[in-house]
């Protein structure tokens, strides 16, 4: 009798559910990147060779791409937050949106397609570019237009993370460092910009990353004159016709992925700093 | 002369509240311009498509004149890009409702287990995978599908592209979501309850059903509203792990993107667009009238209570 009872505390009936859900994840998300890594190491043979990294690194082409994408995504992540964090201080602010009608009038966008939006926007702009100046902008400006369309299409992707960590903020402090004597830019400065750190990063990863991979936007935007990452990615495993298009496609993902890692870090450390200027506030 | 000061004084402050209304006002003026400006700019896009879509001109912005033709064409089954609209937009429905169940169920009980397990490195490690597709590029994450496939083709046994690779794929981006909104209820929920209720004689199925379920209910439901959301808008991992048997597969987003690298936007998919958005903001206006009416009459029930 004891045992039984003590073999039915052993098994752990509500930790057991997590199973299934664990092998669909191994199976289908780290096992694929432990391929990705394995196809990135090895010839077309299956044999282990450096080859395919010198390839993609001898490459002219792909290093502009690369150093290209980084600066699209940096310049639209920064035009995001320009205009995302204004909003989203008005949103949370009470006396101005009493409901959270408007809240949800930003993010509706996000339900429409993002393709048929991105073409709208085209259309959009090249119509009003050629009635002024008489060129299209995707044409003449692909850089810009590209620009135009990743904040387009992300902003509702950055309004929301710094939107929630501003209800979150102490509106107190706000009210006690303006009662001490700072002027509205010192308080923005010295107390709102520090409250919402967590948010500002993680509004920047959420534009950060996928304007890096979502190569739709690129193409539609440029006329497919651009390419971005992505384009690589999309290009080995998809077009080519090379023995080696799984190898040196799997070079670029892990490229990418080091791009990513690069920025988690960041994040990482950025956030870190917040936690302890926080833990020595209280003191 | 003391009375004098104070009529001063008073008008003085005064003077100074008025000054600091006219300075909020205008604040908010700015503030309200704003606003709108960027939403303006966020829903032109959008407006300048539906304005077009009453318009028989090849392509938008030219108008020659208001007509119901883009809408009729729409609905002409004959017209072959109507029929694939039709087509790609049931196909996304489709793969959407299925992958999000999909990932709910497993999300879910994903997302007890972790919470109930006991060791640490156990839990850490499965936070760590459940972040994995989140922070991944999502090209990343559809080419890795699509290489375990040739592997486990060339080695083991061949894997066609179907309508099941395609589900995996979206439950893999949309899963993790499911996982990170039911992760919090479980937190807040009471752990005293579920041991209540084994007291009581409920076997640990019934307990999981009667007890933890009913409490995290809205977590689930917001994280199958999410995973709806996230598929309905995917392209990448859609093209890299759709169908490729019988004739081409396309979603919503595959068919616009493949539409527009040869023309222009079919004038139908104008129309399309348009009742899309309709759609979507009478749904937004129906679900806040009946969120606003519940608070309300939570609100009185509150009162009455109190009363």
């Amino acid at each position: 009798m004891e045992a039984v009872v003590r073999k039915q505390r052993r098994f752990n009936f509500r930790g057991s559910l997590c199973i299934p859900y664990f092998v669909f994840m191994a199976l289908f998300v780290v096992f694929p990147l432990a391929i990705i890594v394995y196809y990135a190491f090895t010839d077309e043979l299956g044999f282990f060779s450096l080859a395919n990294w010198a390839t993609v690194f001898t490459t002219r082409k792909n290093w502009e791409v690369i150093g290209q994408t980084v600066i699209i995504s940096a310049i639209s992540t920064i035009i995001c937050l320009l205009i995302a964090y204004p909003i989203a201080m008005l949103l949370s602010n009470k006396k101005f949106n009493k409901n959270k009608v408007l809240v949800y009038i930003f993010l509706l966008p996000m339900w429409i397609n993002f393709v048929i939006r991105t073409i709208g926007l085209k259309a959009l702009i090249n119509g009003l570019t050629f009635a002024l100046f008489k060129f299209e902008l995707t044409d003449k400006y692909p850089l810009v237009a590209i620009v135009l369309g990743m904040v387009y299409d992300y902003l509702p992707f950055a309004i929301l993370p710094l939107y929630n960590q501003m209800l979150k903020m102490d509106k107190n402090q706000i009210e006690a460092a303006a009662d001490l004597g700072a002027n509205p830019f010192r308080v923005f400065y010295k107390v709102i910009i520090p409250m919402t750190v967590p948010g500002i990063v993680s509004a920047c990863m959420m534009t950060f990353m996928p304007t890096m991979s979502s190569y739709v936007i690129a193409n539609k935007m440029s006329e497919n004159k651009t390419s971005i990452i992505g384009n690589l990615v999309a290009y080995w495993f998809a077009d080519s016709t090379s023995d080696l298009r799984f190898n040196i496609g799997s070079v670029i993902s892990l490229v990418m992925l080091m791009i990513i890692g690069i920025s988690l870090v960041l994040e990482k450390t950025l956030g870190n700093k917040e936690e302890t200027q926080k833990k020595g506030g209280i003191w | 002369m003391v009375n004098e000061a104070v009529l001063i004084n008073s008008e003085a402050t005064n003077r100074a509240l008025r000054r600091k209304a006219a300075k909020a006002k205008a604040g908010k003026i700015v503030a309200n311009a704003f606003i709108y400006f960027v939403l303006l700019l966020m829903y032109l896009p959008i407006i300048y498509i539906t304005v077009f879509s009453f318009s028989g001109s090849e392509v938008p912005g030219e108008w020659t004149g208001f007509t119901f033709a883009n809408y009729g064409l729409l609905f002409d089954l004959d017209e072959v890009n109507s029929r694939m609209i039709w087509e790609a937009a049931r196909n996304t429905a489709l793969v959407a409702v299925t992958a999000a169940a999909i990932s709910t169920i497993l999300g879910t009980l994903g997302a007890i287990g972790i919470h109930y397990l006991r060791r640490k490195w156990k839990k850490n490690t499965l936070d760590f995978i459940t972040q994995i597709p989140v922070v991944n590029a999502e090209v990343v994450t559809a080419i890795a599908l699509v290489a375990l496939y040739a592997f486990i083709s060339a080695r083991i046994v061949k894997i066609p592209f179907s309508f099941i690779t395609l589900v995996i794929g979206h439950v893999v981006i949309s899963i993790p979501y499911v996982v990170l909104s039911v992760g919090p209820k479980l937190e807040q929920m009471d752990p005293s309850l579920y041991e209540a209720a084994m007291d009581l004689g409920a076997t640990q199925t019934q307990a999981l059903w009667k007890v933890i379920v009913p409490d995290i209910l809205p977590g689930i439901l917001s994280g199958f509203l999410l995973s709806i959301t996230l598929s309905l808008d995917d392209y990448v991992v859609t093209v890299f792990n759709r169908p490729k048997n019988n004739g081409t597969f396309h979603t919503i987003s595959t068919f616009v993107d493949s539409i527009t690298r040869r023309s222009a936007l079919p004038t139908q998919l104008r129309a399309f667009t348009a009742i899309l958005f309709v759609v979507i903001l009478i749904v937004m206006i129906v679900m806040n009238v009946k969120s606003h009416h519940e608070s309300r009459v939570i609100l009185k029930k509150e009162k009455n209570k109190n009363d």
